[in-house]
């Protein structure tokens, strides 16, 4: 209990990535911007980033939450490296794992079924966005 | 009322006209306004453009009285501020060029002869992300892309059946393609050779703008200094072989959807302008003898009447600089050309139909502000890309506005409002304003280099995103009059997953059974050539692809010599 309370006070961390090849990174750099003016730490890792660099970082940055986004239509082929790599490096339970960008509404159903805990579309405003990420930081510091 | 200044520009409004309209509006201020404004006061306490510029609550002649008729003028004439040809939709309606690609070649030539059927008259490609990166269909990086959000393009065979049974002399295409472009145009020569087109004859773009890649679009394979080069090596191949084709489509569009304002949209334009035009004089290239074939791209948001005013801003700027600054002859070097796109960041998920009214009304911004040509999106882009009803739909719109409303028969009918005069004028000043902060900086590749674009419009999009947000900037649908429960289904379009193996396999057979010896050659020609940096890449290129090296092979062979770009980002 007295971790929990300890962990709770610490910052939230965050990994915000952009994995595949498209270059849309407005929507990232918002909510980059937007988590860190909510006193987050931050770290984003620019553009076109595989699977294995996401993983290894978010590992190698103890980070709370993993925010993944692509444009790429790529999402059911990248989000599922993603979930295994996490698994192989027995991670899976250790970072929230949040999707955004331009999913269909059948794929972003899919996707929580695999084991993403939250897709946050376009339209998300700020303050929400943070509110959630804040919520969902702070119950996997409670169940971990 | 007409008076000559001592400059000898003529000033639409006299001195005296003038003073007897400001005594008018001082009266009225006083008496009519005032009385009512105790009454009930205004909405807002003050009003501005979407890119944050002052507007009064009403105009008056006294607003355009500084503007002389020199800079308003008339149509096909400098500084072409209403528009490039002196008769406009008159004489031909814009070109309604619904942007398309998915899955194979095969797929996407179904769907572009579909808009055809349909009434459309040009072609616009999509391509996609393995495509636009340098990527093979067949590279691990491709995987999960191949087709997704454009056509698949890796061997001249490819080009060959997406333009199958198309007549390239007689429609035009559009290629949006950066990093990759000279690849391409490469490709699409080929092609067309092989159909035994006349090149001559082949009309169409490449957009092929590398600098906004670095500052918005963040597609790119080099560093900037070798992409410039391979921009100009387009822009000298096309001058001699291929007259009526536009090798670069300079694109404001990417960077307003970025994030940027319309205001930061066309002011960079402009500064990546001035570089390109910089780059290809300095080569040694006579100024008339590009300028007339380069072309434009700019996006029409939201704000109606700031985007009719951008467009006419935009014009006039460059119709000086390239008078004034590269001494330009020709008046075709000098009047600015546009294709144009609705605004995709307006689209929204909730309430689908309402996007289709969201882009009318920017379709109809577009054609009062005088483009050439014109995409409006499909309602179903923020869930995927456009199915066939979507683009239909959205093709439609296009043809109504041309058809049924009349708005084509005058043109740059808004020239002479105050308001747009004096608004044109305000986004004109804000554009030399940007432009010389740049100067002030080193010029646009030191910008680029000291992320000063990229900090701008992260600000820009950052500011929108909060006031979206917070409820101030209105989204029907999304922060104002919500439904419970959204009905308006909509079907999407279908990813069909058999068509990335499908052309994984295509691929493969091409490379075993091409000859290696060949391939090999012209790689290694190709390379050599690059070396010197004042040669032509393009004939080793199109050499390349007749002998069926792919775009991935093509790419790195430049690599060892080019390197790699890498971005330093900033949020």
């Amino acid at each position: 209990m007295v971790d929990v309370v300890n962990r709770e006070s610490e910052p939230i961390r965050v990994l915000v990535a952009k994995v595949g090849l498209d270059g849309h990174d407005r929507g990232v750099k918002v909510v980059a911007r937007a988590l860190r003016d909510a006193g987050m730490e931050v770290i984003y890792t620019g553009l076109h980033r595989t699977p294995e660099e996401v993983v290894a970082t978010a590992i190698q940055e103890d980070v709370d939450v993993i925010g993944i986004s692509l444009l790429s239509g790529a999402h059911m082929t990248l989000f599922p490296q993603i979930i295994e790599l996490l698994k192989r490096h027995d991670a899976q339970d250790r970072h929230v794992l949040v999707g955004g960008g331009v999913i269909p509404e059948e794929d972003a159903a899919a996707l929580k079924k695999m084991g993403v805990h939250e897709i946050l579309g376009q339209d998300t405003p700020p303050a929400t966005l943070v509110e959630r990420v804040r919520e969902l930081a702070i119950a996997q510091r409670i169940r971990a | 009322m007409s008076t000559v200044s001592e400059s000898g520009l003529t000033q639409v409004v006299s001195e005296s006209v003038k003073e007897r309209i400001d005594e008018d509006l001082a009266g009225w201020e006083r008496e009519e306004l005032e009385t009512f404004l105790r009454r009930r006061s205004e909405q807002k306490a003050d009003y501005q453009t979407a890119s944050g510029l002052a507007v009064k609550r009403v105009y008056t002649p006294a607003d355009v009285a500084d503007i002389p008729w020199e800079d308003i003028g008339l149509p096909g004439r400098y500084p072409f501020t209403r528009g490039p040809y002196p008769t406009m939709y008159r004489g031909q309606t814009w070109t309604m060029r619904q942007i398309a690609g998915f899955g194979t070649p095969e797929d996407t030539n179904g769907r572009f002869k579909y808009l055809i059927a349909q009434g459309q008259t040009g072609l616009s490609v999509d391509f996609d992300m393995p495509t636009l990166m340098g990527y093979d269909s067949d590279d691990p990086l491709s995987v999960g892309e191949v087709g997704r959000e454009g056509v698949a393009v890796d061997v001249l065979e490819d080009m060959v059946t997406l333009f199958d049974g198309i007549d390239l002399e007689r429609i035009s295409v559009s290629m949006t393609i950066n990093p990759t472009a000279w690849i391409v145009l490469a490709m699409y020569v080929a092609a067309a050779e092989k159909r035994g087109c006349d090149l001559r004859r082949l009309s169409g773009t490449t957009q092929n703008d590398i600098l906004k890649e670095y500052i918005a679009q963040k597609e790119w394979i080099y560093p900037p200094e070798p992409s410039m080069r391979l921009v100009r090596d387009t822009v000298t191949y096309c001058a001699e072989h291929l007259p009526r084709f536009n090798p670069v489509n300079i694109s404001g569009y990417h960077i307003s959807e970025a994030g940027a304002t319309s205001l930061q949209e066309a002011a960079f334009t402009l500064a990546t302008t001035r570089a390109y035009v910089q780059e290809v004089v300095r080569a040694g290239v006579d100024v008339d003898s590009f300028a007339p074939r380069l072309s434009f791209f700019f996006i029409c948001h939201a704000d109606f009447f700031e985007e009719i005013a951008k467009f006419r801003a935009a014009r006039r700027v460059y119709a000086r600089m390239m008078k004034d600054e590269f001494g330009a002859k020709k008046p075709e070097s000098m009047r600015l050309r546009f294709h144009c796109q609705t605004a995709a960041i307006t689209l929204t998920r909730p309430q689908p139909f309402n996007n289709i009214v969201r882009t009318g009304i920017q379709a109809l911004a577009a054609v009062l502000g005088g483009a050439q040509s014109l995409h409006t999106n499909g309602l179903d882009e923020a869930y995927a890309i456009p199915s066939e009803f979507a683009m239909k739909l959205a093709l439609r719109t296009q043809q109504i506005i041309a058809e049924e409303t009349n708005v084509t028969q005058v043109i740059d009918p808004l020239g002479g409002s105050y308001y747009l005069e004096a608004l044109t004028k305000q986004l004109e000043e804000g554009i030399y304003k940007y432009l010389a902060k740049i100067d002030e900086l080193g010029g646009t590749l030191r910008a680029i280099e000291l992320n000063y674009f990229q900090r701008e419009i992260a600000d820009s999009a950052y500011a929108y995103a909060l006031r979206r947000g917070s409820g101030e900037g209105a989204v029907v649908g999304v922060n104002k009059y919500v439904d419970e429960d959204d009905d308006q289904e909509i079907e999407v379009h279908k990813v069909d997953p058999a068509s990335e193996r499908r052309k994984i396999d295509r691929l493969r057979e091409v490379k075993t059974s091409r000859d290696q010896e060949q391939v090999r050659v012209s790689l290694e020609r190709l390379a050599r050539t690059a070396e010197d940096s004042s040669a032509d890449l393009m004939p080793a290129t199109i050499d390349a692809v007749k002998a069926n090296a792919s775009m991935g092979e093509i790419v790195r062979a430049l690599e060892p010599g080019f390197g790699r770009y890498r971005e330093t980002p900033v949020f």
